[in-house]
């Protein structure tokens, strides 16, 4: 692969594509875990490693299922070429969920200090849209196991970024005077949009 | 037909397969931690005040369990679950007084003078680092309502511009102590009736520049009932705030209004508040 395509598909998580701002996947950890910086940095530091990790297994998963055929023979029944490509949103779910919660038990028991910075996210993202979103998103482009891996990483810090970006601008939202019926969810789902419309400038980065 | 079955047996297998590891892992790397910690967790109120000193309830409960800290520690706790808590830990409870904030100051919008028109920050701290505020008082309520937000219980109300603690939600963890700028938030027991709703250390006469209800120190209310007031220079407090009621509000007869009883008070500007609250 040619070193700018790994520029490609860093920048693009990062920023063009951002995985929160630009493909709105998610939302939900997005709005809940945006009060405090502190639980953002905690948070986005979970979403890089899950999305990593789980983005390696899902690719790996992927080429698999694709390169194995299955034939199989039950009774008079006989089944050639079986292509399991089409399960694959429901492999990847069951899978995300087990590994993050096999890593979590052994990050508890090898990595204490790694768990106490993690620990109480893992469970938040195991099956967290985004995650998902991102082992999809390399099956449908059919990128290499390390692409996917690396595009996985990327898009974990897209989000860390937009998740702290926002958890600043409501850390400072907090000490203004917002009229009534703007407090609260309201203001931020403003300010999240207008983050997204500022991040749709990075789409001409690209050509 | 056949592929979907397939497919369910597959899918079925890769669950099999991962519960399978899943059960192994949590067996095999199992960290053993003390069953009474999570005991101890679940009968401490949850809602992470960090106002014992600790990170949060679950640190306390570690620390009562495994470094012995006091089970009383915790403030918000009823002291039905300190007993149970005890219980757990085996160790004789000890008693502990409930205790709730105070904010030193009556002056609302209607009693205090405003000479400023603030448009900072919407935080007391960065008002008493730029002037203080819009109020003339440099030493009562500024109103902003840090003390508010830093609540976990929602126990603080901002009426007419006057941070105003109520009482039976209030359960005396302290933070909106340490929060205030002005340090006019004070812990006391929860049996008190009545304060003298003042913190200005100024001279009578100064206080009745910028405000219609300070304390003068006028002594009055010294006179009517010496072992319940005590005067500190031109402020005077109430050290016995439980045994002040209604009748000894009369009798000492406050010029000025800033002894009050907890009920009176907690209507103080109720009524502006509203007509405030409708206006905007």
């Amino acid at each position: 692969m040619p070193s700018n395509e790994w520029l490609l598909i860093t920048v693009g998580a990062v920023l063009v594509n951002n995985i929160v701002l630009s493909r709105i996947l998610g939302i939900c950890p997005f709005l809940g875990v945006s009060k405090k910086i502190k639980t953002a940095l905690g948070m986005a530091g979970a979403v890089i490693f899950v999305m990593g990790i789980a983005s390696f297994a899902t690719a790996v998963l992927y080429h698999l299922m694709l390169s194995a055929k299955i034939s199989i023979r039950i009774g008079s029944l006989q089944i050639q070429d079986l292509d399991l490509a089409f399960t694959k949103i429901l492999i990847f779910i069951v899978v995300i969920a087990g590994l993050v919660q096999i890593v979590e038990i052994l990050l508890q028991k090898f990595s204490p200090a790694l768990y106490g910075a993690l620990g109480i996210y893992l469970p938040l993202i195991t099956t967290n849209c985004a995650v998902l979103g991102a082992a999809e998103l390399n099956a449908a482009s059919g990128r290499s196991i390390l692409a996917s891996t690396v595009y996985g990483i990327c898009s974990g810090v897209g989000f860390g970024l937009a998740l702290i970006l926002f958890a600043s601008i409501r850390e400072r939202l907090e000490l203004s005077r917002i009229p009534k019926m703007f407090q609260g969810t309201a203001i931020a789902l403003i300010t999240a949009g207008i983050l997204a419309l500022a991040f749709m400038g990075f789409s001409g980065l690209v050509k | 037909m056949e592929s979907v079955l397939v497919a369910v047996g597959v899918v079925a297998l890769v669950g099999l397969i991962l519960g399978v590891l899943i059960g192994f892992t949590a067996k095999k790397f199992a960290v053993a931690s003390d069953p009474r910690i999570e005991q101890v967790a679940e009968l401490l109120p949850g809602a992470n005040c960090g106002g014992c000193g600790y990170a949060g309830c679950a640190d306390l409960a570690k620390a009562i369990v495994t470094s012995g800290a006091d089970p009383a520690l915790c403030a918000v706790c009823s002291a039905e679950n300190v007993a149970k808590i005890c219980a757990v830990m085996g160790v004789e409870a000890g008693t502990k007084e409930r205790k709730v904030a105070v904010v030193y100051c009556s002056g609302d919008r209607s009693h205090a003078k405003m000479i400023a028109q603030y448009n900072g920050l919407n935080d007391c701290r960065a008002a008493a680092s730029l002037h203080g505020g819009g109020k003339g008082c440099r030493f009562g309520c500024i109103g902003l309502g840090s003390c508010a937000r830093s609540c976990p219980f929602g126990a603080i109300e901002i009426r007419n511009g006057l941070a105003i603690v109520h009482p039976e939600t209030c359960v005396g963890c302290g933070k909106c102590v340490d929060i205030c700028p002005r340090k006019l938030i004070r812990l006391v027991p929860a049996e008190s009736k009545g304060h003298v709703y003042c913190n200005s250390l100024l001279k009578g006469p100064q206080k009745k520049k910028y405000c219609s209800i300070p304390c003068i120190a006028c002594r009055k209310c010294v006179k009517a009932a010496p072992e319940v007031f005590n005067p500190q220079g031109f402020l005077v407090r109430a050290v016995k705030p439980e045994l002040v009621d209604a009748e000894l509000v009369k009798s000492a007869g406050c010029p000025t209004g800033a002894l009050q009883t907890v009920e009176d008070h907690l209507a103080l500007g109720q009524a502006a508040g509203k007509e405030k609250e409708g206006a905007a």
